[in-house]
């Protein structure tokens, strides 16, 4: 809140900065204008880029990294023996977590799991480090903005060219907002990796990756019975196959004949109808689906299952990837419906003129020339299906079965993601970190799919064009 | 032409005659089955719209279907002794001692007032189990903001507990067996004895739109979510729409056609499909770990949501720019603009619609974004509603989620009425969009 403050003086400030610049700029010259470099207002920009940006930059480095300072510092002030444990060893890496966490909890006014008085005097310390660090930050903000739009004041002056520096600010300011893509790709590989390398370094990735078994709960104490934690992700691997492979197989035909019939043979209008009613299912939030899969069709298949005495299990494979099937037909649709528009005339009108029908056309001609745009679109599809989480979520089951029967319960990668990470978990012990290790594979194999994908069906666009 | 060589030229003639002929019957004996062939792929591919169109109305008539009734409550009006000795019983009407009241023992009063035949310890407990514990803060609330009333009686309108109000919606059947379900018979006579004194009421359900989460169906609202959705997007717009409009400038505009520019493109593409939950996993480990960020706040929600978004941003900005036309360019740098005051004063204008469209599409997919808030915290059971967007909170998907996990049959009506609320918001937001792009739309 104070900080929310501080940054609305700062832009008051800039205004403010913008208002003497202008003016300034424009008193310069008696009023003629025309003797500037640049317009009035890029003396005011100017002015004012100087008194906001080197300020705001400050309080944004100050704010994030005030915190990990701050439990640096009160870590080694705090009397030593709450850093030991009974032992009079370190701590564990889990005790200091919790310690930290109630030094913040205390600091912020909030409730402590613990009432210990030296605990309480440190969480008071840290209120106090706080407001420290939080008047010296205001300090050093306000002075770096009086002071760089005192300095900008100074330099302005007819000959000036105020148009080429703002100019100039605001390019490397695109360059910058171009780069964040880069940057979260590097940010996701990153913190993906890291994490990873930390899970393979406790679990050997042989292990992870060709381990039959998945049983992540750790045990809590040594003693404990039947608790040792097994890895062995290929399980998973296999349920979020299955489950792809029947969305696929609801996806891949209904999208493809809908897509055909609507760019070749539905008339206009209908096609204008019927297009964006389809994508209204690409629009439907995937947890309103997962509803929908957990409420109706699971139990509806479970019921129909009973009629023809089969056993369906209630978070059925088959459930869960009908209802993603449905999602996706669209992504199938809408790619085929531009693939198959996009092939030149010259072939069908040849194909006629050879007395095939349409339909003969279509199978024989405009489908075999589609045919690597659609391979790259299904593809995509493919990387989607593996990458859905709520539908599975909601709909898929928790048990790391390894089978091909789609009437039981799997569970997918995604789930054990979201099963892993919810809730509060420590983030050292092998469990949380083996959900980045799930992740990585993830993010990689759907990054291959995609690039595959995309790859196809750049090369097929230029065929044609 | 000599006869021989007429007679011969018939002959050809009547041979080729022939042929042709065999060939017509060929097609022709093949033609009726090419047309069925015809009329069957036709059919598959109406058949196959028919089944997504089928499919997208069995969705929308299940979840209408199970979720309008959320929109009605059933509620009960009973009059209530503010009895002093209850609720201030040192009579010193002072605030602290007002909010330790023993208001929910003052409708407990009340009710027992109204049956005075229950006697047994067993049947109390149960007669009380019809009304909601929202009668003691309901009681509360109006007489902490007038303490006049105790000594009173006052006449408060609650809601029924949900089970009730599932018994009054039709969803609990008075037919199955007393054991098969969770209200025995005798709560039903009371109910009905209640509903025949005129108590009972149906009204619009306003503690959905008001009330935060709760454990108690009858109690929880959506409001709590739709203000951390409302937070959540305003700081993913806030950051999206400028860093991606910028992206977009620099890499329509202005970038070399070189190595780094097409890293750029092939990253921004690929982000744009990687799967939402791995966003999440960057989230937690660099927003939460790393800046040490608090968990479940709106902040780092917009953060990742703005991380997600803003692919189809630069995307949808790219497309809008592309589509103005260079002649507006070279005219506006013929009369001596420089590049960045073309862009900002004649092609940006003129490309706006486009991107605000393209926003507001990105904005809709957010708010129906769910996975990543999982791996942020966004799942905790949070009542309070959020006054800023660092509070703890909740966004209206995961509201669904922790919804649809809750074994009380008043929740699936719930769930299925937060649904209605979310799409409902998706409509508009579309449908902004949609004007959008048909007012400002230019063909050049």
């Amino acid at each position: 809140m104070q900080v929310l403050i501080l940054f609305l003086v700062l832009a008051v400030l800039t205004v403010i900065g913008f208002r003497l610049g202008r003016s300034r700029s424009v008193k310069l010259v008696g009023g003629d204008v025309a003797r500037l470099h640049s317009l009035p207002g890029y003396y005011g920009f100017y002015v004012a880029l100087w008194c906001g940006i080197p300020a705001l930059l400050l309080v944004l480095a100050w704010v994030s990294l005030e915190g990990p300072v701050l439990t640096r510092l009160i870590l080694s002030a705090v009397s030593p023996e709450l850093l030991l444990d009974p032992n009079g060893g370190p701590i564990s890496q889990a005790h200091l977590n919790l310690l930290v966490n109630d030094l913040r909890n205390i600091a912020s006014g909030t409730v402590a799991s613990t009432a210990n008085p030296l605990v309480q005097a440190a969480g008071l310390q840290l209120a106090s480090y706080r407001e420290i660090s939080f008047g010296a930050m205001t300090v050093v903000a306000l002075a770096l903005a009086l002071g760089g739009a005192g300095l900008a004041l100074r330099w302005v002056h007819a000959d000036f060219r105020a148009r080429n520096s703002v100019e100039k600010v605001i390019k490397t300011f695109m360059v910058l907002c171009s780069l964040m893509a880069i940057l979260t790709t590097v940010g996701i590989i990153l913190s993906l990796l890291f994490e990873s390398y930390r899970f393979f370094a406790r679990v050997p990735m042989t292990e992870f990756l060709f381990g039959l078994q998945w049983s992540p709960q750790m045990a809590m104490r040594a003693d404990q019975v039947g608790s040792s934690g097994a890895f062995g992700a290929v399980p998973l691997f296999a349920g979020t196959l299955l489950i792809s492979l029947i969305a696929m197989i609801v996806a891949v035909p209904v999208g493809l004949l809908a897509a055909i019939y609507m760019a070749e043979y539905a008339p206009r209008k209908v096609r204008s109808i019927v297009k964006p009613l389809l994508e209204i299912l690409a629009g439907i939030p995937t947890v309103v689906y997962g509803f929908f899969a957990a409420l109706t069709v699971a139990p509806f298949f479970r019921d129909s299952g009973q009629l023809f005495g089969l056993n369906i299990s209630s978070e059925s494979a088959l459930a869960a990837g009908v209802v993603m099937g449905i999602m996706i037909i669209p992504y199938v649709s809408s790619i085929t419906d531009d693939v198959v528009t996009a092939v030149p005339n010259a072939m069908r009108e040849g194909s006629y003129g050879l007395g095939a029908t349409k339909s003969e056309t279509i199978r024989r001609v405009v489908f075999p020339a589609a045919l690597p745009g659609i391979v790259g679109g299904v593809l995509l599809a493919v990387s989607r299906a593996i990458g859905e989480t709520m539908i599975v979520v909601m709909a898929a089951g928790l048990s790391a079965n390894l089978t091909a029967n789609p009437f039981e319960a799997v569970t997918t990668v995604t789930v054990q993601v979201v099963t892993l990470l919810v809730g509060d978990q420590e983030f050292d012990s092998p469990k949380t970190l083996a959900a980045f290790a799930l992740g990585l594979v993830l993010f990689v194999v759907t990054l291959a799919l995609n690039i595959v994908a995309l790859h196809v069906v750049r090369k097929y666009r230029e065929q044609y064009e | 032409m000599s006869t021989a060589e007429k007679q011969m030229d018939t002959n050809t003639a009547s041979a080729s005659d022939i042929r042709k002929r065999k060939i017509a019957d060929v097609v022709n004996a093949g033609l009726k089955r090419r047309y069925a062939a015809e009329r069957r792929f036709r059919f598959y591919g109406i058949a196959a719209i028919a089944l997504s169109l089928i499919m997208l109305v069995v969705l929308f008539v299940t979840i209408l279907g199970n979720g309008l009734t959320a929109f009605v409550q059933t509620r009960v009006t009973m009059d209530v002794v503010v009895s002093a000795e209850r609720i201030d019983p040192q009579g010193t009407r002072k605030r602290e001692d007002l909010i330790t009241g023993d208001y929910q023992g003052a409708v407990r009063d009340a009710v027992l007032a109204l049956f005075p035949d229950v006697t047994s310890r067993k049947d109390r407990k149960d007669l009380m189990e019809l009304f909601s514990t929202g009668a003691g803060y309901e009681l509360q609330k109006q007489v902490m903001a007038n303490p006049d009333l105790i000594g009173k009686t006052i006449r408060i309108e609650v809601p029924v507990a949900s089970e009730f109000d599932m018994l009054a919606k039709g969803y609990i059947s008075r037919t199955v067996p007393e054991a098969e379900r969770k209200i025995s018979d005798k709560q039903i006579a009371w109910y009905d004895a209640l509903k025949s004194k005129g108590m009972i009421s149906t009204g619009f359900n306003t503690t959905l739109f008001s009330a935060g989460d709760s454990r108690q169906p009858e109690l929880a609202g959506l409001w709590g979510a739709v203000v951390g959705s409302f937070y959540t997007l305003v700081v993913t717009l806030a950051l999206s729409f400028p860093i991606g409009v910028a992206a977009a400038i620099y890499l329509e505009e202005f970038a070399p056609k070189n190595k780094w520019t097409d890293i750029i493109e092939v990253n921004i593409n690929n982000l744009a499909a990687v799967p939402s939950i791995v966003f999440g996993l960057l989230g937690l480990a660099v927003f939460l770990q790393f800046f040490g960020l608090p968990r479940s706040a709106p902040v780092v929600g917009g953060l990742v949501l703005m991380l997600m978004n803003l692919p189809i941003i630069i995307i949808a900005s790219r497309a809008a720019l592309k589509s103005v036309p260079p002649s507006i360019r070279e005219a506006a740098l013929g009369l001596g603009a420089s590049k960045l005051q073309m862009i900002f004063h004649h092609v940006l204008p003129l490309a706006m619609p486009g991107m605000l469209t393209g926003t507001i599409i990105g904005m809709a997919h957010a708010l129906g974004e769910t996975a990543p808030l999982l791996m942020i915290g966004m799942v905790a059971f949070v009542v309070d509603i959020p006054h800023t967007p660092l509070d703890p909170s909740t966004v209206l998907p995961v509201q669904i989620y922790l919804w649809a996990d809750s074994p009380e049959r008043a929740f699936v009506e719930r769930t299925s009425a937060a649904i209605i609320v979310l799409l409902g918001f998706l409509i508009l937001m579309n449908a902004a969009a949609v004007l959008l792009r048909k007012k400002f739309e230019r063909r050049w």
